[in-house]
Parts: C-alpha cells; sequence; structure tokens
C-alpha cells in the first residue's frame, strides 16, 4: 500500500504539490509512482526559468525499467530544482514527499492548485485503479 | 528434413500429448481460404554438396582483381585470428545480450570495443555500433539536433567533399524529422573545405555542422578552423572520421572545440569487403551528451557477491522501453562485425595500426605520383592527404577503368555522376595491401591505356 | 561450478608487446601530413602477442550461452539453428574481397544469389517487389512507413499522417513511426489476444496513413479477424505494414499479401536463420504491393536478359531514398541464400509447421505441469506465452527470478517481461530446430524451479548461482556510469 500525505495536494498522472510559504509551489512524484518507476537512476528538470502549461512536462525520470515524463500540476515558471537529485536520484525512492521533491514553480495563478486533488480523492483514485 | 530433428514417433507423441490429430489442426485458427502452399516459385531443396557447387562456381565468376578502390570501403589485411574467433558459436549464434549474465563474453568484448573507440576518437563514451558509416551519419545528425535543444533549429551544414552516399542516407533517413542538409562548396585548389565558405551561415540558426577527415577526396581537413567555427556559435560538431586514419591523425576529441559526436565506418578494422556489408557504423561522444546517444551501450557494474560483470545500461534511451520517444527506432546492430572489430584493433595495438595508417599514406603518396608522371594525368588538388586522391584525365574516365579492368586491375571510382564540375575525375586509393610493384604495375598499365587511346 | 571470468584485455598489455606479424612493414617513405594534423599521444590500444588475443577473445565466448551451446527459446527472436554451410558459403573469399563499388561484370554472382533471394522472398511474402537493403527490422520498417506516406503524399493526401500500432506492439513500430515523423496512435487488444475491432474502427480516419501489425501478434496468438482489420483500414484509406518477426510461424503456410498487407519486412536473422552474432548484423529485406513498388528503397538487383545490375535512382526516381553507403549486408542476404535454398519449397514449408508443433507442445505440457497459459483456449503460434502472476503473488518468485534461475539450469532464458500486456509474463519460443528430447527437458526444469520456488524461494530469487557472475546490478550501471576502460581510470569529460 502506498503512502500518501494528508497535507498536500495531487494530480491524477501521480505528482504531489506542496504549496510554500514563500508562495513557490513544490513539485514531486508520490509514493505509488516511484514503486512503480523502480529504482530511480537519473532526474531530468527543464532549465529554470522555463514556462510550463498546467499538465505539460517539466523534465524527465528515469528507472532501469522506464522513462517517464514529470508533467506540472500547474502553469508557471520553474524557479528551483532539486540539484541534490543529479548524483542521488534515490531520495525519490526513499523520501517521495521529502528530500526527494523534484521542482518549484513559481505559479502564475496561485490559486489554481485549490482545484488539485486531495489526499482523500487520491487515494480514491489509486483504489480504483487497484491499488 | 534439412534442421528440423523430428522422428516420425516423436510427432506423434507430441500431437497426442497436444491432443491434436494432425499438425495441420494447430493452424485451424487461420482462416481457411489463407492457409495455402504458396511456394510453386521456390526451387527444390538442394543438399549441401549440391548448395556448395552451386556458390563456389558463382564466386568463381566474380573474379578478383589488382584494386585501387576505396571510397568509402577500403581493403586491408584482415588476420586470421579475427574471423576465426568471431565465427565462433559461441559469438556467432547468441543474441543481444539482455540476459547478461549469460552473455559475459558478448558484454566484455562490447565494453572493450567501447574503450577502444573512445580512444581512438579522443572521446569519452562509445556505444556498440548502429549498422554502417553512412547511417551512423544520419542518426549523429539527429542526436546533434536534440543536443542543441532548439527544436526550430532544422538546417544542417554538410560539405559537399563529404561522401555522396553519405550525405543520401542521412538526407533520406533525416529529412522527416525535418532536417535539412545544406551543401557547403569545397576549394576548387584544394579540395578543402574553408572555413570561409561557412562565414555566409554567420548568424544563421543551425542544428550541426558535420566535417568529414579526410574527406571523400581523401584530403585532410583543416579541423580546427572548422571545428572552432561551429564551437563559437553553440553549434553541434559532428565528425565523419577513418578508425585507421586516427592512429596517426589528431582524433575530434582533441580538435579544437572538440567534436560532440563522432561517427564512422568501422569497416577498415578487419571487416570484410564482401560487396557492401555487413560492416559497422561506430559513435562515439562526450558523457554529457550519452543520454541523446541512439544504439545499445554496454557498462561494467557489481553483481550480487560485489563482483565485476557487464551489462547493457541506459536502456531507458531505446525503443523496447523508450518507443515513440526513443532516441533512435535501432534494435539489432552490427554486433558480430563489433566482436571481430575489437579483436583486430586488439592483434594491431597502438603500434601496429599506426604502422598500418603509415603504410596506407605513404603507398598513396607513391601511388599518386607513379600515376601523375604518365601524361595526361594529374592531381585535381594540393590539399593534404591520407590515403585516397582525385585524378584527373584528360579524357573520360569510364572507357579507361574498362580497359583497366580488361587487364585485371580496378583503377579506381569515376567522379564524373558525383562531381561532374571536377570534369574527368578518377578517385584512386592505395592501402597497406598494395605493394610498389602492385603500384608500378597499375601505373604501366594506366600509361599503356592512355597510350594506346591516343594513338587510336 | 562457475568459468572464471576473464581480465580485460587492457590489462594483458605489455609496452613492447604486440602480434608483429600482422603488422605491415616499415613503409619506407615520409609522412606528409601537416605537423598540427597529427596524433600526439597514441589511442589506448592493448599491446598483445596473438595468443594472448587468441586466448581472450576464447576465453569470452565461453561465458555466452548461444544456440550452438544452449537451448535458446527466446521469444519474439527465433534462436534457430544457423547451418554452418551458411556461413562457409558466404564466406568464400571472392565474395568477401569484392568491392562494393566493382563493376557489375565482376559481381554477377553474388547479384544472380541477390535476384533470386528477392524472388524467393516475394514469393514467400506474396509481394511483388523487394528491397534488400535494409539492414535490420528497424530499417526494413523506416522504409515501409516512409513508403506509406510517400505514397499518400503522391495522391496528394498529406494529412494522412497518423500510423496505428497495438499496445502490444514492438517498440520499434512507435520508434519507426516517430522517425518517420508520423503520430503513433496505439489501440488496445482484446481479452482473448485480438485486435480489439471497435477500437480499430473508431481509430481510423481521414488522417490515418496505416497501420503495424505483426501477425501472428506479439501474443503468441494468430490475429484471426486479419481480414477484417485489413478491410477497416483499407476502406479507411490506409495501408497494411506487416512486421515480419514472427513471420517463421506462418512462412510456407499463409503469405501476408494474402491477409491484406501492402508492405511486410522480412528479418533474415530470424526466419532464414542468419546469425544473431550477439546483436546483429541482421536484415530487414522489404516487400512490397504494386502500389507501392515506386518508392522502394535503392540499390534494389535487376536483371536485363542474362546480365544482373544495380538499379539506382536512374531507374527508380520515386525512390524513398539510400539507406546504407552501399547494399546493406549482403553477407547476411547470402546466409540467407544458402539457407532458402537449402531447406527449398517443401523445406520452407515444414519451418512453420515444426514451429508449431513444438510451440504447442510446450504449451501443453506445461499447462499440465501447473503453469498457466496466458491465453488459455488459443492456439500458440510458433511461441507461447506463461504468466508467473500466481507465483509472484503466493512465493513472491518473479518471472525473472525463473528466467535467471533457468541459467543454472544450462538453458537460456525466454522473453520476459514483454509484452508488457501480460504480466509476470515468459514469452517462449522453441523453434522447429529443436527436438522433443530438448522440449522435455524444460518442462522439466520449469517444473523443477517451481518446486524450488515453494521449497527455497531464495535460491531462486537469487539465481544465476554457477554463471561467472551473479546477479548484476542494473541500478548502480545506470547511476555511475562506467562505460569505457581508460588507463586513469576515469570516464570524464575533458574541459572545452
Amino acid at each position: 500500500m502506498s503512502a500518501i500525505a494528508d497535507d498536500l495536494k495531487y494530480t491524477k498522472t501521480h505528482e504531489w504539490v506542496r504549496v510554500r510559504p514563500d508562495g513557490l509551489v513544490e513539485v514531486g512524484i508520490t509514493d505509488h509512482a516511484q514503486h512503480a518507476l523502480g529504482d530511480l537512476v537519473f532526474v531530468e528538470p527543464l532549465e529554470l526559468g522555463h514556462r510550463v502549461a498546467a499538465g505539460e512536462s517539466y523534465g524527465v525520470v528515469e528507472s532501469v525499467k522506464a522513462a517517464s515524463d514529470l508533467y506540472s500540476p500547474v502553469a508557471g515558471e520553474l524557479a528551483a530544482v532539486n540539484s541534490a537529485l543529479g548524483s542521488a536520484p534515490e531520495l525519490i525512492n526513499q523520501d517521495p514527499y521529502g528530500a526527494g521533491w523534484i521542482a518549484r514553480i513559481r505559479p502564475d495563478d496561485a490559486a489554481s492548485v485549490s482545484s488539485l486533488l486531495s489526499a482523500a480523492d487520491y487515494a480514491k483514485l489509486l483504489a480504483a485503479e487497484g491499488q | 528434413m534439412a534442421f528440423i530433428p523430428h522422428t516420425a514417433a516423436d510427432v506423434e507423441a507430441m500431437l497426442a500429448v497436444i491432443g491434436a490429430r494432425s499438425i495441420e489442426q494447430l493452424f485451424e485458427e487461420i482462416p481457411p481460404d489463407l492457409r495455402s502452399r504458396p511456394l510453386a516459385g521456390i526451387p527444390q531443396a538442394l543438399n549441401e554438396m549440391e548448395i556448395t557447387r552451386l556458390m563456389s562456381r558463382r564466386a568463381a565468376t566474380d573474379r578478383v582483381a589488382l584494386s585501387f578502390l576505396g571510397a568509402g570501403a577500403y581493403e586491408h589485411h584482415i588476420p586470421a585470428a579475427v574471423w576465426a574467433l568471431a565465427t565462433r558459436g559461441e559469438f556467432y549464434s547468441s543474441y543481444t545480450p539482455y540476459q547478461a549474465e549469460a552473455s559475459q563474453g558478448t558484454l566484455q568484448a562490447t565494453y572493450e570495443f567501447q574503450s577502444m573507440i573512445a580512444s581512438l576518437t579522443g572521446m569519452q563514451v562509445a556505444n556498440a555500433s548502429l549498422y554502417d558509416g553512412a547511417s551512423a551519419l544520419a542518426e549523429a545528425l539527429l542526436m546533434a539536433a536534440r543536443i542543441r535543444r532548439r527544436p526550430e533549429s532544422r538546417r544542417v551544414l554538410v560539405p559537399r567533399a563529404v561522401h555522396p552516399h553519405y550525405r543520401a542516407v542521412a538526407r533520406c533517413i533525416t529529412s522527416h524529422q525535418g532536417l535539412r542538409l545544406e551543401e557547403v562548396a569545397y576549394d576548387a585548389a584544394t579540395g578543402r573545405t574553408l572555413v570561409e565558405a561557412l562565414e555566409p551561415y554567420d548568424g544563421e540558426d543551425l542544428a550541426a555542422v558535420a566535417i568529414q577527415q579526410p574527406n571523400f577526396f581523401g584530403v585532410l581537413e583543416d579541423v580546427d578552423g572548422l571545428a572552432e567555427w561551429a564551437g563559437r556559435r553553440g553549434i553541434p560538431l559532428v565528425a565523419i572520421v577513418n578508425p585507421i586514419s586516427l592512429a596517426l591523425l589528431r582524433p575530434p576529441g582533441e580538435w579544437l572545440a572538440g567534436a560532440d559526436v563522432v561517427v564512422g565506418e568501422g569497416q577498415p578494422l578487419g571487416i570484410p569487403l564482401s560487396s557492401g556489408g555487413p560492416y559497422l557504423g561506430f559513435m562515439a561522444t562526450r558523457l554529457e551528451h550519452v543520454r541523446q546517444m541512439p544504439g545499445r551501450i554496454a557498462g561494467r557494474t557489481l553483481d550480487l557477491a560485489g563482483d565485476e560483470g557487464f551489462t547493457l545500461t541506459l536502456q531507458a534511451r531505446e525503443q523496447h522501453i523508450r518507443r515513440d520517444r526513443a532516441t533512435s527506432n535501432i534494435c539489432t546492430n552490427q554486433g558480430l562485425m563489433v566482436t571481430a572489430a575489437t579483436v583486430y584493433l586488439s592483434l594491431m595495438g597502438p603500434q601496429g595500426l599506426r604502422r598500418v595508417a603509415e603504410s596506407c599514406h605513404v603507398r598513396a603518396g607513391e601511388l599518386v605520383s607513379a600515376l601523375t608522371g604518365i601524361p595526361g594525368v594529374r592531381a585535381a588538388f594540393t590539399g593534404p592527404r591520407f590515403h585516397e586522391a582525385v585524378l584527373q584525365l584528360d579524357r573520360p574516365v569510364e572507357p579507361v577503368l574498362a580497359a583497366l579492368e580488361r587487364r585485371d586491375i580496378l583503377g579506381g571510382l569515376d567522379l564524373a555522376a558525383d562531381y561532374p564540375e571536377l570534369g574527368h575525375a578518377l578517385l584512386v586509393c592505395a592501402t597497406e595491401t598494395k605493394t610498389r610493384s602492385d603500384i608500378e604495375d597499375f601505373a604501366a598499365a594506366l600509361g599503356a591505356v592512355l597510350e594506346a587511346r591516343t594513338a587510336a | 561450478m562457475a568459468p572464471p571470468r576473464e581480465p580485460l584485455i587492457f590489462h594483458a598489455s605489455r609496452p613492447g608487446r604486440g602480434a608483429t606479424d600482422q603488422w605491415p612493414r616499415e613503409p619506407g617513405g615520409a609522412i606528409s601530413i601537416p605537423e598540427g594534423l597529427l596524433r600526439s599521444r597514441p589511442p589506448a590500444l592493448p599491446e598483445v602477442s596473438e595468443l594472448d588475443a587468441v586466448r581472450h577473445f576464447t576465453r569470452l565466448s565461453q561465458l555466452n550461452f548461444s544456440v550452438d551451446t544452449h537451448f535458446y527459446p527466446l521469444g519474439s527472436c527465433t534462436m534457430k539453428y544457423n547451418p554452418k554451410a551458411c556461413n562457409a558459403l558466404a564466406m568464400l573469399p571472392a565474395f568477401l574481397a569484392r568491392h562494393p563499388l566493382a563493376p557489375e561484370s565482376r559481381g554477377q554472382g553474388v547479384l544472380a544469389c541477390l535476384h533470386e533471394l528477392q524472388g524467393m522472398l516475394g514469393e514467400v511474402t506474396g509481394m511483388q517487389a523487394v528491397a534488400l537493403g535494409p539492414m535490420a527490422g528497424a530499417q526494413g520498417e523506416f522504409a515501409g512507413v516512409a513508403m506509406i506516406l510517400a505514397h499518400h503524399r503522391a495522391r496528394g493526401e498529406f494529412a494522412r499522417r497518423e500510423i496505428i500500432v497495438p499496445e502490444a506492439a514492438h517498440g520499434t513500430n512507435p520508434a519507426t513511426a516517430r522517425l518517420c515523423g508520423a503520430v503513433v496512435r496505439e489501440i488496445p487488444v482484446g481479452a482473448d489476444g485480438d485486435v480489439d475491432l471497435e477500437a480499430l474502427r473508431a481509430a481510423v480516419g481521414a488522417g490515418t496513413a496505416g497501420i503495424m501489425l505483426t501477425n501472428p501478434s506479439t501474443l503468441g496468438v494468430f490475429e484471426r479477424r486479419i481480414l477484417q482489420v485489413a478491410e477497416i483500414v483499407h476502406a479507411a484509406g490506409g495501408l497494411l505494414y506487416y512486421d515480419g518477426a514472427n513471420l517463421n510461424a506462418i512462412v510456407g503456410r499463409v503469405r501476408p499479401a494474402d491477409m491484406g498487407f501492402d508492405v511486410v519486412h522480412v528479418n533474415l536473422h530470424k526466419t532464414f536463420s542468419t546469425p544473431h552474432g550477439g546483436g546483429g548484423p541482421g536484415a530487414g529485406a522489404i516487400g512490397v504491393a504494386e502500389t507501392l513498388a515506386p518508392y522502394l528503397p535503392i540499390p534494389i538487383v535487376g536483371r536485363e536478359g542474362e546480365r544482373y545490375r544495380w538499379l539506382t535512382e536512374r531507374d527508380l526516381p520515386l525512390s524513398i531514398g539510400r539507406l546504407s553507403a552501399f547494399m546493406g549486408n549482403v553477407g547476411v542476404l547470402l546466409r540467407a541464400y544458402v539457407y532458402m535454398r537449402l531447406l527449398g519449397r517443401e523445406g520452407l514449408s515444414r519451418v512453420a509447421e515444426h514451429a508449431a508443433l513444438n510451440a504447442n507442445y510446450l504449451l501443453a505440457r506445461l499447462v499440465r505441469a501447473g503453469f498457466e497459459a496466458a491465453y488459455p483456449g488459443r492456439r500458440a503460434s510458433h511461441e507461447l506465452i506463461v504468466t508467473l502472476r500466481r507465483e509472484a503473488r503466493e512465493q513472491r518468485v518473479t518471472a525473472m527470478d525463473f528466467a535467471k534461475r533457468l541459467l543454472d539450469y544450462g538453458m537460456h532464458a525466454p522473453t520476459t517481461y514483454f509484452p508488457l500486456l501480460v504480466p509476470e509474463c515468459l514469452l517462449i519460443e522453441p523453434t522447429e530446430t529443436e527436438s522433443k528430447e530438448t522440449l522435455d527437458a524444460f518442462v522439466a526444469a520449469m517444473v523443477s524451479i517451481e518446486r524450488e520456488a515453494r521449497e527455497d524461494p531464495e535460491r531462486v530469487r537469487r539465481a544465476p548461482h554457477t554463471l561467472p557472475v551473479r546477479r548484476l546490478d542494473d541500478v548502480r550501471a545506470a547511476k555511475r556510469l562506467d562505460l569505457a576502460w581508460t588507463p586513469d581510470g576515469r570516464t570524464a569529460d575533458p574541459p572545452r
């Protein structure tokens, strides 16, 4: 059973979202997603300053058996990336909601986060997918 | 039955286990009107003795001649050990090493090959082969365009002095990705691609620049100047090289503003001419670009017990995982040729390979001297060369080549179709396989042919 | 006992040693190349004697499984016996020595073989014209999709850019379509393994360029409604591409052209038994219906009276172009030619029959032994799929564990985790050249591993135990890239 953090928002594509006090939106992939991908070996977010639309790719993650796009939950500008992942992509496997955060996005519209899935909604989604 | 071991009793017993009355019943899911025996046009079987006779007769009709042909495929001495080893059943009849633990031989040979190619080219990493030099150029241009990270950059500069077939293949394969090959002229006097010829493209949006060293004419390019031009503008540089020449020439990784992708034809490394294939495309790059490289890559790692071993790695770039987002559609490569080339490079070593390169160069120089001593023959270009040269005759080349062929000499490649601007031009090559007496024979024959024609 | 490992050849290197007999003599002339173009440091190639090299590569070869040494039931790869005559006759000295640009007058022997091979492949596939240039299946696919798109463009139908592929297709299919600039549209496969016709009907339209299919499919079963598939795609204005990866299942029995396909590629290294060589070279000959013939890739071998010659862009002005510097993998083509002549008309049709017999026998025996067929009730084609989902659930022993443990039993593993549609799958292709005894031994090994999975699962999970290496760490390989040996032990980019 995958862990779900209660205080975060989620997407159908298994991304999580945390609104930080500085207004940036921190994003990563869920415990379920890291589990499905397996041991991650490479993370490559787009360059800082890149603009993404909601649902658009902001980078890729790779395991030995799969490669997956990272989809931005919100529209905005890439404001920070987790540089620790460059040499330690396994942080995503070990601590997907903490040290394994992937990027911070400066949202065009901070309110857009509220329309994302709640932890309870995401749990239902996983249940429906047979998890 | 040829290569089918089943006895009648086997077939009967197996059908009984399956619960089928006949083999025909195993095909029952196929609509009956599709089930045919449509092989009337295929001859009846020959046994091994009969096919040996047929093939030997056919081989005999393809008479071997004294050849001065090069143009991308080169006659070199191939040590007997190369193919004695490469055709061992354990190499010859194994599959792509997906089950690493059962494929350590192929994987380690591939790792050694990658190491040798990386060192020869002066790059950091190499892949486990592409099909041939020409298709490798196509892949390199696509890779360079990915490295460029500007999807709108679609124009690539490819000199006219690059092998015409390489350009044709690159055009065929990359045009579907919207790449447009633009031809850069060569200097009529030297046969080199001049930096000045790139200047008109200054400020233009380019995805890549390609340079062939030595170029199709056998002339050595001013690689530093060309590479620097591209490097200063942040345009990825693709180098096309002859691996034998790299024993002598400064490798692309050490060109001023080094190359980003290096490709070439590995055929000179112990692979027979064989009418054009199978050959061996190789590709090397900088470590920073490795995730954009197509093709398989072997890597060294550890096993459960902490001991070293080899496995295919970075497979997430490839079609079987990334499907329509893969770096290429390539799956099967030229694995056995990789093994052969690795054996060849091991036997030659740095000294032997250098000796091969020097011999090619010296013999080619002697060839040019001998042939240009004949009235009506001159060297087309003044630029320095490796082991090929363009000669210009005082009359059309084709009948001259035909007359030489009647004397059992293949006198080179007629450039009339690909380079009409060069007039009656002929591309000749000499490798270490040619002796001074071979060269004298060629010169004597050419002299005689030209004289006879002049007299006539 | 595991055979010993072999150190890298670089470790055997000693300065001044060499296989000097293989080197040319000192050339005795000056090097007239400007100093600035010359290499300053020699490449890091090994300096070893001929015996060093022979022993090293012989030992490396002994670390491999191969068809010559082991049963190799790798699904979708058709690891059949590669007759020795095919190799010996393709390597006759005159064939090897022939320069690709040598005059046609000095190549009538090889050209005759290639011309007849074109004809025989046309006969087997039912296609009107064949080109032998593509150097592997993926290049054949490229040629095929490029021709389909060229055909639509020539008719002014520029909007036809979608290539439909079933979700279980080989990865090369979508990768190729994309390389050709097409848009990939995946359609689902039904629970019985056949294409979902409703989904297909919904997918086709004015944007459809074509569909890429293997038949039998990658699921090891024959696509029973292939004629309806063809009708739907053709009615929508699209063309059908046959991926010949599984041709061994039907060769001599069913022709792709009769199923409605417009273009096929044939993996000569599968059905026509040219060697896999540890990853290649292959050959991906391509055959087409009359409508596509003008677009075939060059060169092709033509015949005028008694003479054979290359057909080039002058003969085929609409050709999609050239895919190799010269003529593709001629040496591979010669091996396929010899194989087809050795089998002849009768032998070729027995290939599919006995491939099917072996696959269905293996399926029947495995099911009786308690393994679960992925598509129960269906005939196996030339290969079969079992799913180990129960073993994975109950014993936590996966398909990969079974595969690795089979190596300890002296058998190469079947294909694992392809197609992805089937959980914990083993795709098993015995081929027609294996005997009943070998198949029985495989079943015995599977039964034995099943027992181990119950009694000592850790032994299976940690397999293999008897190979030169234990299970390798793929994650480490991908994270700590070590892709080339260097004298100083580093693989790093030098500064620009």
